[in-house]
């Protein structure tokens, strides 16, 4: 949505998460709520069934959208998808060697 | 308020006739509509009517032509290219008589340079590309193939590809790499954040959003006013 992506160094933990928390719910359509409840145990991929491949095109395009990062094909693999945890940690780990 | 409009012989040779869903009452106001593309063109059906009939309960004509290729089109959507497209939006502009345009999403792409008029989330090619590459990767992935954006895209630049089950052709693939979305004189750019919630091309599913709607439609009665 918004195309200003953060400063580096400018994103702490607690805002990254709030800020996945808040696309996951924009693409998925989910109540911000229920998306607040996520924890780092939280099933994605696999676990929401609207979370089909072409979702998870959408999400990982607006992730380097709105973090600033670039996610490349090899970075996709089942472990970053498969909870709320893993993504956050590869966000994070996208994020902090800049 | 379902019609069709014909597509004359010039141009590339897409001549025909297509679909064209329009509210017209003859007022001074004709709004042309180029909707998103592909997947997109899905998800924001519903609200693109949506924003049409509040336009027409506001006195403004829309017409929203199917291009070549697209819905009921006996025209193969493989054998579409961008210039085509473009051809195509302005015999429509003209055709049809509309004096401003709505371009949605890649529909920017379409835009005649002779209207004024709003390009709404705009979004470029190489964007467009990136998206619909990628979610055909993991496509891949799940079935257990490994293929790469990089080797997909070589492949639809020299035969075309089919991505998300949208067959896209060579010459449409090329034109999307280097196609950016260009506002022409008299035409503004529509922020999704003017809306007040998420893009619903976002959305796993097609969703509707009438707080949206009302939002678009009355930045564009705004300009008209």
């Amino acid at each position: 949505m918004s195309s200003t992506p953060i400063l580096q160094g400018q994103l702490d933990e607690e805002a990254l998460d709030q800020q996945l928390k808040a696309l996951i719910a924009d693409v998925l359509g989910l109540d911000p709520a229920q998306a607040a409840a996520f924890d780092a145990d939280s099933g994605l991929f696999g676990h929401l069934p609207e979370l089909d491949s072409m979702a998870v095109a959408g999400l990982l395009t607006e992730m380097e959208d709105r973090l600033g990062i670039v996610i490349d094909d090899d970075d996709v693999d089942g472990e970053m998808l498969e909870t709320y945890g893993g993504l956050r940690a590869f966000a994070q780990a996208k994020l902090a060697p800049l | 308020m379902i019609s069709t409009w014909n597509i004359s012989a010039s141009g590339d040779g897409s001549a025909g006739e297509e679909l064209l869903l329009v509210f017209d009452r003859g007022r001074p106001a004709r709004l042309l509509i180029l909707p998103a593309w592909f997947d997109e063109a899905n998800k924001l059906r519903r609200f693109t009517v949506e924003v049409m009939r509040r336009l027409d309960a506001a006195g403004i004509d829309t017409l929203l032509p199917d291009l070549p290729g697209c819905n009921e089109s006996l025209t193969p959507l493989s054998e579409q290219t961008l210039e085509g497209w473009r051809t195509c939006a302005a015999a429509a502009a003209e055709s049809l008589g509309a004096t401003h345009v709505l371009a949605i999403r890649a529909g920017a792409l379409l835009a005649p340079e002779g209207l004024p008029g709003w390009h709404y989330a705009p979004q470029s090619g190489p964007k467009l590309l990136r998206g619909m590459l990628r979610a055909q990767v993991i496509a891949a992935r799940e079935a257990g193939n490994s293929e790469t954006s990089e080797a997909l895209l070589a492949k639809g630049r020299s035969e075309g590809l089919t991505l998300g089950g949208w067959p896209i052709g060579a010459a449409m693939v090329r034109a999307l790499e280097a196609a950016e979305p260009a506002l022409a004189p008299g035409q503004t750019a529509i922020a999704q954040g003017q809306l007040g919630g998420p893009g619903l091309w976002l959305r796993a599913e097609p969703d509707d959003d009438a707080g949206q709607a009302d939002a678009l439609a009355a930045i564009i009665c705004g300009g008209l006013a």
